[in-house]
């Protein structure tokens, strides 16, 4: 039965693993982040495995996206640590790149600055950051556009832009917010599509932010589900039959049919 | 072909000047010149050159005033907008000078300043300076919370968010409050010479009045506008100059 391959193991009370373990390109311990008086996270732990896509699923209000900041570096949890290859992370830094949910381009730049824009921040040579950011505009299918400026490119168009510039940096990590959720249900699809051969391809650990069950189980490798109030980890699933039936035949693998039946089954008591 | 903006531009010009003329013929008062009575005046005082000796003696309160008002202002206001602190501190000062009744503070000025340069820089600087400021302070609050954490999360230091972001996102409010800035400025000049000493164009407009030569008056009062509208069409270009980009739309649209 398809359900017997997925790993159901519950990770809300896991111990620690050690920093050095080689395949856990992050992991967060024991995170806790309270606003005022709401609760966003109460002492959670998850591990990312190097080279695969985990994304983390919930409903709203579960703390995916103050988690996902947390592990950038863009918010500082009240207590616990994030790991990013063994280093506890105190900031931004280069080992991570952020994909926005906005898209968070900058409208009075063009598109090969907006891609080039990370490297110009760390002080790459004009020419030099403008050739590898020609690369990556190539390589999300804008080439053409590089002159371009955001307001005369669809939703679509304008999130390759802020993934070329996520990946012209190079970074090991790449965090993902929800990417996908403003932009139209066939330009997602096809963007699900590129992001399985994305993970396949290039060699980082994605961490990806959403609210689609069918998303979630679409792209990853594994599924982190979030519980909110107090936000938890209620259980890490590993889905492991489909993943090489191709891109177009995955929607139909039974295993994948189960899981985001079961995922839901186990959310819908959590949405209001 | 002519662009349909110039015709236009042309087309209000002939009809406030057209109403102008006949207002003058009509005429609404004795003190009120014919459009053409006052421009033979305005060509008369430009090429006998007490226009260009006026403007000599009105720009140099003007000029400076304007400066330290944009560099100050703009400065004073990109510090406000970015410090919660600095803007109870300072904010209270330029509302309260934009507030303030200017020709009744101008005997406080005289009296500490005497009747000279600075005090015609004060007024100049009262008159252009806090809607500078409040503009510049507003504009840099609101710049978008997600392309500044986006610069931060791609390392961006303190001075790239300022420089590479809140400035550029506050441009088009910054030069919006520089424009209206630079045309207080202007008031702020000529109120100086009609109220501290009579130097420059405040001179000719006294003057021309007292023995009631009153298409002179109205030239001089008309080539203040002129020049004053000349001077917002160059901080147009320079902006579009700097801040091309903005004029492009925003991702938000």
């Amino acid at each position: 039965m398809a359900m017997s391959q997925t790993n159901l193991a519950s990770v809300q009370s896991a111990p620690s693993v050690a920093a050095a373990e080689p395949d856990v390109a992050v992991s967060a311990r024991q995170i806790s982040k309270t606003y005022g008086e709401v609760e966003a996270l109460r002492s959670l732990s998850l591990e990312f495995p190097r080279g695969q896509l985990t994304s983390l699923l919930g409903p709203s209000g579960c703390g995916k996206t103050t988690l996902l900041k947390i592990v950038a570096g863009l918010l500082e949890p009240d207590s616990g640590e994030i790991l990013v290859n063994g280093k506890a992370v105190t900031g931004p830094g280069p080992d991570r790149a952020f994909v926005f949910q906005d898209f968070a381009l900058l409208p009075w730049a063009s598109v090969i600055r907006n891609v080039a824009f990370g490297l110009e921040l760390r002080g790459v040579a004009k020419s030099e950051r403008e050739d590898v950011a020609r690369k990556y505009i190539g390589n999300v299918g804008l080439a053409g556009f590089e002159n371009a400026y955001p307001h005369e490119l669809s939703g679509g168009m304008r999130q390759r832009v802020g993934l070329a510039r996520a990946l012209s940096v190079d970074a090991d990590v790449l965090l993902m917010d929800e990417p996908f959720s403003a932009v139209d249900e066939q330009t997602r699809r096809k963007f699900q599509e590129d992001l399985l051969s994305l993970v396949q391809n290039e060699n980082k650990t994605f961490i990806f932010v959403t609210h689609s069950i069918e998303e979630a189980v679409y792209v990853s490798d594994q599924i982190a589900i979030l519980l909110p109030r107090p936000s938890r980890v209620l259980e890490v699933i590993r889905p492991s039959g489909f993943r090489d039936s191709g891109a177009v035949n995955i929607r139909r693998d039974p295993e994948y049919l189960d899981i985001v039946d079961k995922i839901w089954a186990s959310l819908r008591s959590y949405v209001e | 072909m002519i662009s349909r903006s110039l015709v236009l531009k042309l087309l209000s010009a002939v009809l406030v000047f057209g109403a102008w003329e006949i207002a003058g013929r009509v005429p609404v008062s004795y003190a009120f010149p014919t459009f053409l009575e006052s421009m033979t005046a305005l060509v008369a005082m430009t090429l006998d050159g007490t226009l260009f000796a006026a403007y000599a003696e009105t720009l140099q309160p003007l000029v400076i005033g304007v400066l330290i008002s944009a560099f100050l202002g703009i400065g004073i206001g990109v510090w406000i907008g970015l410090s919660t602190k600095f803007e109870w501190l300072f904010s209270p000062i330029f509302i309260v000078m934009q507030a303030a009744p200017l020709a009744a503070l101008i005997p406080l000025l005289v009296m500490a300043y005497g009747i000279g340069l600075t005090s015609k820089v004060f007024v100049v600087c009262i008159m252009a300076m806090p809607v500078i400021v409040l503009n510049t302070a507003g504009a840099v609050r609101n710049t978008p919370a997600s392309i500044k954490e986006m610069a931060r999360s791609f390392l961006a230091k303190d001075s790239d968010v300022i420089l590479k972001i809140i400035i550029p996102a506050a441009s088009p409010v910054i030069f919006s409050g520089l424009r209206l800035g630079v045309s207080a400025g202007f008031i702020g000049a000529i109120l100086s010479e009609l109220k501290i000493t009579p130097t420059g164009v405040g001179d000719i407009i006294t003057y021309s009045r007292s023995i009631a030569d009153y298409p002179s008056m109205y030239a001089a009062i008309f080539s203040i506008i002129l020049l004053a509208v000349l001077f917002l069409n160059v901080l147009e270009k320079l902006e579009h100059i700097f801040f091309g980009g903005n004029h492009r739309g925003y991702v938000s649209d």
